[in-house]
């Protein structure tokens, strides 16, 4: 007997000294430095509610994603059917991932041919028709292969936001999938939101298109551009002044290149008369493709268009080797920076919304961790202060076992690196209020073994062996509704859901197993003639 | 001490009907308030945006709502936040940022322009989709329904059918009333008072399995009585915890609810309403319910 709880006693001094060492890091700001490499443990994470920063969801358009790959296939199809010689063949995108392809019926199997073997991804949609010595197909995107872009395009999203958020410069984020299209994104201890919120979102699409400067820009205003030319406006840059330059260009709607040629992309300071700039260095496939565009294309002008902006529109007086181009907007230096960094990171695969943001100040974060210590040392205190007068003896063991379930609740937090939050300190100090609830459940069991007649010993045996299904019963129900709001929680959420499991199950340890080892010992050195309860 | 003398003998089960009648009552009222009226939902349900300022002067609401100039419509709400004297206000804006673009800069530029800078601080900004507060509504009513029929499905497997049956219905009356309470209090619906109700689902069915454990318990002692025997005896043998383990909650509760700041107040308070109601439900609506079952499937029987 004796020797058994020594051995739980051990047990349950070891698992003291551990939880010290786990809880030391968060406790002591300034531990030497060769306490981090003998002992494991960081501080306690807080949650952005706690230290301030941004909560961002994002939304990725996938459908866009989605159609901007059914406009590429639709121009490689008809390439295709260029270099086969298959003349004749119209290839129009009906809506969203619809192709509607018109070929003369001789042609229909060569046709047919083509796109089962080049373009595997692409199913029928309707059974071909043929009318009038002309074949119509109706072609569209199968059920995995929308899957699969729609997965590739918030992957990839997801991939150059956190290339993005690296270069920014930000502590520990947070970016995951969420849910099918969403991406979770964590800044903690961020100062200026919103212009991450800007270098997040940007699409940063990077286009060099042709300017036609034979089309009259107010006649393509009010009457449309021509077929294969697009409207659109000049950036308004922050630098010098931020003139509005809302001016308008005919620009030939194919793009001779995009942005994804860029290997890296530098700050130029402001000059005399010009804002800020950013210089683009091409890889050597970029610098090939650049130098051919820019020596069949001398004396033209060629737009740098971003996201549908167009940022400047040098004519090109010469040939272009090397692989450099800059991009001018009277930008501020701020702007080309950010500038800079999307670029560098790369084009999202598809626009993206916010859809949901929370951005807690830093000074509303200390509050708020004060207003939770403050909370809980008093209902604490209270709890403790009832239990010793309601229960005396037995109500001070409660309260120890009560101190040390804290000890092991904070110490397991630190271990797992669980986010604590503000309803997570809550969730503790609801926990200590429930906790004695198993203390309560053994002691009033005890007293009724008393008051049957039972003597001290047998009693507290009897008491401990009929409480402990109902408390592992009451524990089980709390600890499920736990896990359901585990899994439908978000971030400051989740911290309660995760505090109040993990609470419950401290508590069984400290309120049955430990007060159960004090008995024991009790009667172990045979000095159970009384008790106090 | 003990607050409840042993061998105490309230016949609960004999007020079981006029229970029945009132929580009927005051359930219905609920309902057909939130058909009627409906909750007022934060923005984590509604969608739109929610902004803390705290000022170094005191600053009155009107004074902030001229500040906001065209930012502000008339469905903007400014209300007092916080501790009385701390001057911070919380705005509700019908639009979220991503429709308003840059809102915390426009807030600034605006405030700057009134109070000058320096003079207050952009403590908190949360903006919800329209699209996601749909989600959120509906996963949360749906995590609170399906903590509720897990319980029951618990209690069932752990006990006995009607058991289960019982407890359902008492956690249904203490979520119906905790929201009718918070509705009355004008509380708005967010994502931490799903995180209350949840919690009083898992608390308060722990009274009724106390309460089960030991009718199961008594019912292989005493074999001659009637069962309403039975249940009332364990109600009353397990009153003193069912008290206790309740009072030690509210304490921490009152705690959190005085000291614990404006985020955390809604959440105490759902949750104060909804122990009290817990108790009171485990001993006048469950029983009830396991009673009517019991005699129902007895006259079948015979």
């Amino acid at each position: 007997m004796r020797k058994a709880v020594l051995t739980r006693f051990t047990i349950f001094f070891i698992a003291v000294i551990v939880s010290v060492i786990y809880l030391l890091p968060t406790f002591v700001p300034n531990l030497p430095s060769w306490w981090h490499s003998v002992f494991p443990g960081e501080p306690i994470r807080l949650g952005l509610d706690l230290q301030g920063g941004s909560h961002l969801v994002l939304d990725v358009k996938v459908d866009k994603a989605i159609e901007n790959n059914m406009e590429r296939m639709k121009l490689d199809l008809i390439n295709q059917l260029r270099e086969k010689a298959i003349g004749g063949v119209t290839v129009d995108r009906v809506e969203g991932t619809l192709l509607h392809i018109k070929a003369p019926a001789a042609d229909a199997d060569r046709v047919r041919g083509l796109f089962k073997s080049d373009f595997a991804s692409l199913i029928e949609a309707k059974p071909t028709q043929t009318v009038g010595g002309a074949s119509e197909f109706y072609l569209t995107l199968s059920k995995e292969e929308l899957r699969a872009l729609r997965d590739y395009a918030v992957d990839q999203s997801l991939e150059t936001i956190r290339n993005r958020i690296d270069q920014f410069g930000v502590s520990e984020p947070v970016i995951q999938r969420q849910g099918q299209t969403g991406i979770l994104i964590q800044l903690p201890g961020i100062q200026d939101p919103q212009r991450a919120k800007e270098i997040i979102g940007k699409t940063a699409l990077l286009e060099f298109k042709l300017v036609d400067d034979n089309a009259n820009v107010d006649d393509a205003i009010k009457n449309g551009p021509p077929p294969g030319r697009e409207v659109l406006y000049g950036h308004a840059g922050k630098g010098l002044g931020g003139a509005a330059d809302k001016q308008a260009y005919v620009l030939e709607s194919r793009a001779l290149m995009t942005g994804e040629y860029i290997q890296d992309a530098k700050v130029r300071p402001a000059q005399q008369m010009e804002g800020a700039s950013v210089e683009l260095i091409l890889n050597a496939s970029g610098a090939r493709l650049f130098e051919q565009i820019t020596s069949s294309n001398v004396k033209r002008r060629l737009a740098i268009v971003l996201d549908g902006r167009v940022y400047s529109a040098p004519v090109i007086q010469e040939r272009i080797g090397g692989g450099r181009a800059s991009i001018t907007g009277s930008f501020d230096i701020k702007e080309a920076r950010d500038l800079s960094i999307v670029l560098r990171a790369g084009a999202l695969p598809a626009p993206v919304e916010i859809a949901e943001e929370r951005t807690v100040g830093p000074s509303l974060g200390s509050d708020s961790i004060r207003q939770g210590v403050m909370s809980f040392v008093v209902g604490i205190t209270l709890v403790i202060a009832f239990m010793i007068f309601y229960y005396r003896g037995a109500g001070v063991l409660a309260d120890v076992a009560l101190v040390f379930h804290i000890l092991f609740l904070l110490a397991i937090l630190a271990a797992l690196q669980a986010v604590l939050t503000l309803p997570g300190i809550a969730g503790i100090v609801l926990i200590a209020g429930m906790a004695v609830d198993a203390n309560v459940l053994i002691n009033e069991r005890i007293r009724e073994e008393l008051r049957a007649g039972r003597a001290p010993r047998s009693a507290v045996q009897a008491g401990f062996e009929h409480a402990l299904p109902a408390i592992i019963d009451t524990n089980v129900t709390t600890f499920l509704s736990g896990v359901i709001l585990f899994q439908f929680g978000t971030g400051p959420i989740k911290g309660f859901a995760v505090t109040l499991c993990i609470g419950l199950l401290t508590t069984i340890i400290t309120a049955v197993y430990m007060t159960r080892v004090y008995y024991d010992y009790r009667v172990s050195v045979g000095k159970l003639a009384r008790i106090s309860i | 001490m003990e607050l409840i003398k042993p061998g105490i003998n309230i016949p609960f089960t004999k007020y079981r009907y006029i229970a029945v009648v009132l929580s009927s009552v005051v359930n219905l009222a609920v309902i057909i308030m939130l058909f009627v009226k409906g909750p007022i939902l934060g923005v984590d349900f509604a969608g739109g945006t929610v902004v803390q300022l705290k000022f170094q002067q005191r600053a009155s609401i009107e004074q902030v709502r001229s500040a906001l100039g065209s930012l502000a419509t008339t469905e903007t709400v400014i209300q007092d936040f916080g501790d009385p004297g701390s001057n911070e206000y919380l705005l509700r804006l019908e639009k979220t940022s991503v429709e308003l673009g840059s809102l915390s800069e426009q807030l600034r530029e605006a405030l700057t322009k009134q109070f000058g800078a320096g003079q207050f601080e952009i403590r908190r900004i949360e903006s919800v989709g329209p699209k996601v507060g749909r989600e959120l509504r509906q996963q949360g009513a749906w995590s609170v329904v399906a903590a509720t029929i897990m319980m029951g499905f618990y209690i069932w497997f752990r006990f006995d059918l009607r058991f289960g049956l019982g407890a359902v219905i008492a956690l249904v009356h203490d979520v119906l009333v905790t929201i009718g309470a918070l509705m009355l209090a004008q509380y708005e619906f967010d994502l931490t008072i799903v995180a209350a109700l949840l919690t009083i689902v898992g608390f308060s069915v722990n009274d009724t399995v106390i309460i089960c454990d030991r009718v199961r318990e008594n019912m292989r002692k005493i074999r001659r009585e009637s069962l309403e025997y039975v249940i009332n005896l364990s109600i009353n043998e397990t009153l003193s915890r069912t008290i206790i383990t309740t009072g030690t909650a509210i304490l921490v509760l009152i705690a959190l609810y005085v000291l614990g700041g404006g985020v955390i107040r809604p959440f105490a308070f759902a949750l104060l309403v909804g122990f009290f109601s817990g108790v009171y439900s485990t001993i006048f609506i469950a029983s009830p319910v396991i009673l009517l079952w019991d005699k129902r499937t007895v006259a079948k029987k015979k």
